[in-house]
């Protein structure tokens, strides 16, 4: 064990003492709903005691865990109380796992995004099921009148050797919830892990074959009205008119009425986004009569001044990427001399569309505001900074803002961004009653935060010899730059040069799970293929050689990767893939990727069959340090992986006169069944870091492996996404 | 409005709504019945999918005027404690991420198994290529449903 100063949000305690005294304090009406049913555990107690903000223990010894942190499908509604429950040391079958409401005075960090749920709660949550662990054997020592350090506990078990006595924490959990919290605690070993390393099945898995309410659109309130909206058809229109006469004679409807979500001097906070300022908002009783009503609606937009179509970022974009940025973000050597010395020079320009978040299901919120407080409940990835954001657009003080997380229907960045839930309180103060806010899958997907439209040109220089003497990336995009100038190759490479620029116009871009790295790790690894090749390497053996330069005698500072690892990564595909033994006809493609605090590296194998692909395996390794929860994390390594396969062979956005070209699925393709791979494996490192997250790291890199492979199967290199409409694929 | 009778998980329900009205909105706003969920409303995604008998069929393009007297049955009604096979395989596989899709995909993925009790792996991804997973789990479904026909 190692004894460690209790570094945690103390207030934690002090706010769970202050409200302490059994019964549901957290609870609240719909979300309790949402536990197991008693049928599903052993029986409920009949009096629970807080022990800290975190958990509440029963009589009976059932342990209630806060989640705190928002459910997008990541599985941290289960992980994140797996590692409480660790160092509480209880057994999983008697958890009870709730969502826990937005409380900053407790929980810290309560945001979905970057991966870091993990990697950030880990120290709170060891802590706050240690210290707990703690205050339960402090009761029993004194109640025994026995030396605390002389008891051990053992799944949810207090035993004290010399005298022979034991109990269970729910017979102390009374006296232990008034008790100081410890100073110090004894974190358990690695070694000693009985649930983290261990695979346990989603906590609301039986919830959802079952289809019980469960996500942001299935919430509901007595009294509740339904509202859509309206927003511009082209990025950066103006309101003119509304014509609503017909509409607010139509059955069910209750108002017709324009809001402007973020009027001038309101605070924002960087996850509010204004791409549509105006929205003409239906309001009435049922779904598809605002549906219907909204059809009804005759909105006149002023024209956008200098819209784009998508030739005319193609084009900007191929213009500022033509240009010498004036700065460099990162030089090592003399990248010019290299270029000018080299006896091969290889340049290759990789590009990608815009693309949708798509979240299955489509943004909402339910929202209550009355003059004395405002209730909140939905999908949300950042519900502080909403909070925020909705006292200073209501004019309320923060505590009287009271903001539920609902399970998400998936999130991928979409939700990061909380316009709708200011949207919804503001339609809920305008009508003084209980609204839900729904968006239509058209509403959702025009509305824009899009993945940036990229484009990066890379140049390699080689010796004589085929030695990589230089290196020189060039990215930029739409309004965001995806070029990460201190990762790999940086520091493998002597002379380097990293540039990056920007383009602006009136589409509305935002975070996409992983951002910038959903494209440049593709076209990096994609690119580096290419130059082992011109070199006559072995894909592998040549990236594994520019680490070893990168372990042995790094070029430069700043390098913003660990090389061992991520060598490590690639030394275990290579492995579990039996690279190098490949099958007659079946075409192999590799690829690594560091991002999001995690290392990963892909084998995939495909056949090209009437023009299409047909992945047959993917072989991953991946390094995320301590692994929590082996299930989940295969299940979320799979996904990412199929998601970046999908959107790099068959999604764009694309735009006329900024009128989004895609509304509904029936024109943006996503991934579908017969298209998936047919067979993954993923292997995980096995190592005592501190655990990074799964959420971002995967889906990157599989472009290139993707990529890599088509190439060995078709003779072609493909350069621009969506891959099935690149030239070399449509022949 | 007109009134509806239907018949749905075995129950007579009636409802007073506007006969264009899609059952998936009558089951979502009218019934409480929110496992059915709303994706794209133009039949493209399959969240939304039921059976009508025993046919998958998509609820947010089925007007409530259409149904009659034929039976519904919801993801709440598949089975009466969440043990019918296909529940339980998706269980034992861990199939769900986020979970919004896969009420449409076990509806689917169950009436595919009711006429097609051994379906081969081209049958399984033609029959629900139909249902879009966003978290991309089409891997564990696939596997999911073929421990079913197992």
């Amino acid at each position: 064990m190692t004894l460690v100063k209790t570094t945690y949000n103390r207030r934690s305690f002090i706010k769970a003492t202050a409200i302490s005294g059994g019964g549901m304090v957290l609870g609240f009406s719909w979300l309790a709903s949402c536990k197991p049913t008693p049928e599903q555990i052993k029986a409920m107690p009949k009096e629970w005691f807080n022990i800290n903000g975190f958990l509440k223990i029963g009589d009976n010894g059932l342990v209630t865990i806060m989640s705190p942190n928002p459910e997008i499908g990541q599985n941290v509604k289960t992980s994140m109380p797996m590692i409480i429950a660790e160092e509480l040391d209880t057994d999983w079958a008697n958890v009870i796992v709730e969502q826990a409401p937005l409380n900053t005075d407790i929980f810290k960090r309560q945001l979905a995004g970057g991966s870091q749920s993990i990697r950030q709660g880990w120290e709170s949550l060891r802590m706050a099921g240690a210290t707990a662990r703690r205050m339960l054997m402090e009761a029993a020592a004194k109640e025994w009148q026995v030396p605390v350090d002389e008891l051990t506990t053992e799944a949810g078990m207090i035993y004290h050797k010399k005298s022979g006595k034991s109990t269970d924490y729910g017979k102390v959990a009374s006296a232990a919830g008034s008790l100081p919290v410890p100073k110090e605690v004894n974190l358990k070993d690695v070694k000693d892990f009985k649930i983290i390393g261990t695979p346990r099945k989603n906590v609301d898995g039986p919830k959802i074959v079952t289809g019980q309410p469960l996500f942001g659109l299935d919430y509901k309130r007595d009294g509740m009205l339904i509202a859509m909206i309206v927003h511009a058809p082209a990025f950066g229109m103006k309101l003119k008119s509304v014509e609503d006469t017909a509409a607010k004679s139509m059955p069910g409807i209750k108002d017709v009425f324009v809001i402007n979500t973020y009027p001038e001097g309101v605070e924002k906070q960087w996850s509010d986004t204004d791409a549509f300022p105006d929205l003409v908002v239906v309001v009435g009783n049922s779904t598809w009569e605002v549906m219907q009503a909204k059809k009804a609606l005759k909105v006149e937009w002023e024209q956008a001044a200098n819209p784009d179509s998508t030739a005319d970022y193609v084009a900007k974009m191929a213009a500022e990427g033509g240009k010498k940025p004036k700065e460099a973000s990162r030089r090592d050597g003399d990248p010019e001399a290299a270029f000018k010395n080299a006896a091969q020079v290889i340049e290759r320009t990789y590009t990608a569309p815009y693309l949708a978040h798509n979240t299955m299901e489509p943004m909402n919120f339910f929202a209550h505001v009355t003059p004395d407080k405002a209730e909140l409940v939905g999908p949300i990835q950042t519900p502080e900074f909403l909070e925020k954001t909705l006292a200073a657009r209501l004019s309320m003080p923060l505590e009287k803002i009271d903001i539920q997380m609902t399970r998400m229907g998936g999130g991928f960045g979409r939700r990061l961004y909380g316009h709708f839930g200011v949207e919804a309180a503001v339609i809920s103060q305008k009508l003084n009653a209980p609204v839900k806010l729904i968006y239509t899958r058209e509403d959702d997907m025009t509305q824009g935060l899009y993945r940036p439209a990229y484009s990066v040109t890379y140049r390699a220089a080689l010796d004589a010899d085929k030695n990589l003497i230089g290196f020189h990336i060039r990215g930029g995009g739409m309004q965001d730059s995806p070029v990460h100038p201190n990762r790999f190759p940086a520091g493998a490479v002597d002379n380097y040069l990293a540039e990056e620029w920007t383009v602006d116009n009136s589409i509305s871009t935002g975070a996409w799970r992983a951002p910038g790295s959903n494209f440049i790790a593709g076209a990096e690894q994609s690119f580096l293929d290419e130059v082992a090749e011109a070199a006559g390497k072995d894909p592998i053996e040549f990236r594994l050689a520019l680490f070893d330069r990168a372990i042995k005698n790094p070029v430069g500072k700043d390098n913003d990767y660990d090389a061992q690892r991520y060598a490590g990564v690639l030394k275990l595909v290579k492995e579990k893939s039996g690279w190098g033994q490949e099958q007659p006809n079946v075409s192999r493609g590799v690829s690594a990727y560091f991002c999001h605090n995690s290392y990963v590296a892909q084998v995939v194998d495909l056949v090209v069959e009437d023009g299409k692909p047909v992945i047959q395996k993917i072989h991953a390794a991946v390094d995320c340090g301590i692994l929590v929860n082996p299930l989940a994390a295969t299940n979320l390594c799979e996904g990412g992986m199929v998601d970046g396969i999908g959107h790099a062979l068959y999604s764009a956005m694309t735009f006329r006169d900024g009128v989004p070209e895609q509304s509904n699925f029936d024109k943006y393709r996503l991934i579908r069944h017969s298209e998936a791979p047919k067979a993954i494996e993923v292997h995980f490192v096995e190592n005592d870091i501190d655990p990074t997250g799964l959420g971002e790291p995967l889906n990157p890199p599989i472009v290139a492996a993707l990529a890599n492979a088509l190439y060995k199967a078709t003779g072609k290199r493909v350069y621009d996404q969506p891959f099935m409409m690149d030239k070399a694929m449509l022949g | 409005m007109p009134i509806f009778n239907l018949n749905i998980n075995g129950k007579k329900q009636q409802v007073d709504v506007a006969p264009d009205t899609p059952i998936l909105w009558v089951l979502r706003d009218h019934l409480d019945l929110v496992g059915t969920k709303y994706g794209c409303g133009i039949a493209q995604c399959g969240a939304c999918t039921i059976h009508v008998g025993d046919v998958a069929m998509r609820s947010c393009q089925m007007p409530v005027s259409q149904v009659g007297n034929q039976p519904i049955t919801t993801i709440e009604g598949l089975s009466e404690k969440g043990d019918h096979p296909v529940q339980r395989a998706w269980l034992e596989h861990d199939v769900a991420q986020c979970g919004y899709c896969q009420a449409g995909q076990i509806m689917n993925a169950a009436a595919l198994l009711k006429a097609n009790p051994k379906p081969s792996e081209a049958e399984i991804e033609g029959a629900m290529n139909g249902n879009i997973c966003r978290c991309a789990t089409y891997v564990r479904i696939k596997a999911a449903i073929k421990t079913v026909a197992s």
